[in-house]
Order: structure tokens, then C-alpha cells, then sequence
């Protein structure tokens, strides 16, 4: 899993039909150091999340879909967490 | 998934079997301004898209899922939703 | 599979059910030598492993084969605490 921020919600009304009724979240993905890593991209949420929270993204197939209740869906990425700290020891 | 933009359309007549009937979509990757970032790729369209429309597709195995049950699609990155808006904060 | 270096923890009241329990490391990734490379990954710790440990990463679906993690949306879990790499010459 990686870190990322919600920076955004995607709205599609012409979607998979798998995708109805889910919120789409537009997500920044983060660098241990808190800079951008590469383009953001879009994760369906798991767990209520908004723009502005520090998330957990999954980046497994099946981890993403089914944490959405959606198995054998076209779901790549999911938010399966709202991150309350993190500590580095670096 | 990522967003994009329908930039193309290709045509390949001869294809696997289950690519048959199905449109293949040129999508150029953008990033959070919206401009062109990254190459171009095919993807397979699940939702009826078109030229010059913003879109997501899923990416990986998970995109051959935009079929199932019924078809298994050889394809790495199906196109499945057409974008009204996105708001950033 | 990766090498990695534990670098600290990540704390999330709200999450997947699925989680709960499970302790999540932040792991810096390293080449065989130990040095840092450039990504990190959130991984579900399965053997207690500590901070500044090198550990052995699984990610992928492969990852839900670690202990305790079948059934879980887990892409990255630390299945071992490496005691030594000898690099070939």
C-alpha cells in the first residue's frame, strides 16, 4: 500500500456498471517526504474519506474490489484507509 | 485508474477473438492541470466513449474484469467511465 | 520479491475491517547492499519485525499467502527478517 492524499472526487455519470454508487476519489499519491509521486490517479473509497485526508491506497486488484464489496470488477486501486499519523525514524 | 482523454481510435482487423466487436481507443494520460502528460496508449472501450471525451480506465489484470462474467478480453486497460467533472480542492 | 528497510509505522483509526489488527509498516526499499532506493511501500508486518530492520517483501496478490493475511486486501506484506545477502561477484 502507499500514502496519498484525497485531492479531489471524480463524477462520471456514464460509468461500469460496477462503479455505480461509488465514490471515486482522485488521489495524490506521496513520497515519504510528503512530495507528489508521479500523476494522481483515481481510487474507488472504501471507507468514507474526503478531500484532504491522508489515506491508505491499495494498489492490488483484488484488495481494491472486494473492499468495495465488487469482486471480479474493473477496480485497480482502492482507499482502504484514513491514515491518523505517521511516524518515521529516519 | 487514471484520467485521460480519447485522442484516437484503432482499427485491427485481424485480432484475437475476443477483441472482436470491441472499440480500441488511443488515450492520452493527464495529469492534475489537465494537460497532455505521458505516451499514448490502447485501451479498450467498456462505456461507449468518444473522441475528444475525458475518461478513467482501469489498468492491469483488473481491466480484463470490465467483461465479466461473460467475456474474457485480453487487455491490460479498458476505459470504464466517462468523466462529467472533477473537483479539486 | 524486495528488500527492505523499516523506517516507521502508520496509524489509521478508519479503515477496512479487514485490517484491523494488522500492524502497518512504512519500509524503505534497498538493494542487495542495503542502500536506499527511491520507493516506499506500506506493508502489513507478519513475523514482528522492528524498526531499521532489513526485511523480505511480497507484494502483489502473492501477498494474501502471508500468515494471517488470506482474505485481507493486503498488496504488500513483510514476510521475513533478512539476516544476511551475499552478493556474487
Amino acid at each position: 500500500m502507499l500514502i496519498g492524499k484525497v485531492i479531489g472526487e471524480v463524477v462520471a455519470t456514464r460509468k461500469h456498471a460496477s462503479h455505480e454508487g461509488q465514490k471515486i476519489l482522485y488521489v495524490q499519491v506521496l513520497n515519504l517526504d510528503g512530495s507528489e509521486k508521479g500523476s494522481p490517479c483515481l481510487a474507488v473509497d472504501a471507507v468514507d474519506a474526503g478531500v484532504g485526508d491522508d489515506v491508505l491506497v491499495a494498489q492490488e486488484g483484488w484488495s481494491a474490489m472486494t473492499s468495495v464489496g465488487k469482486p471480479f470488477s474493473p477496480i485497480d486501486m482502492a482507499v482502504v484507509g484514513v491514515i491518523d499519523q505517521v511516524h518515521l525514524s529516519e | 485508474m487514471r484520467l485521460g482523454r480519447v485522442v484516437g481510435q484503432v482499427v485491427a482487423t485481424r485480432k484475437d477473438d475476443a477483441l472482436e466487436g470491441r472499440t480500441l481507443l488511443l488515450i492520452q494520460p493527464l495529469d492534475k492541470q489537465g494537460r497532455d502528460r505521458g505516451r499514448t496508449l490502447v485501451g479498450v472501450d467498456a462505456v461507449g466513449a468518444g473522441a475528444g471525451e475525458t475518461i478513467y480506465w482501469c489498468r492491469g489484470r483488473e481491466a480484463s474484469l470490465a467483461w465479466h462474467p461473460h467475456h474474457a478480453v485480453p487487455t491490460e486497460c479498458a476505459i470504464v467511465g466517462i468523466v462529467d467533472s472533477v473537483t479539486i480542492d | 520479491m524486495l528488500l527492505g528497510r523499516v523506517v516507521g509505522t502508520v496509524v489509521a483509526t478508519r479503515k477496512d475491517p479487514r485490517l484491523e489488527g494488522k500492524k502497518l509498516l512504512v519500509v524503505r526499499t534497498v538493494d542487495p547492499v542495503g542502500k536506499d532506493q527511491a520507493g516506499y511501500v506500506v506493508a502489513v508486518d507478519t513475523v514482528s519485525a522492528g524498526f531499521k530492520e532489513k526485511v523480505l517483501l511480497v507484494s502483489g496478490s502473492s501477498a494474501r499467502m502471508a500468515g494471517g493475511c488470506r482474505d485481507c486486501p493486503v498488496d504488500t506484506a513483510i514476510v521475513g527478517i533478512v539476516d544476511s545477502v551475499e552478493v556474487s561477484p
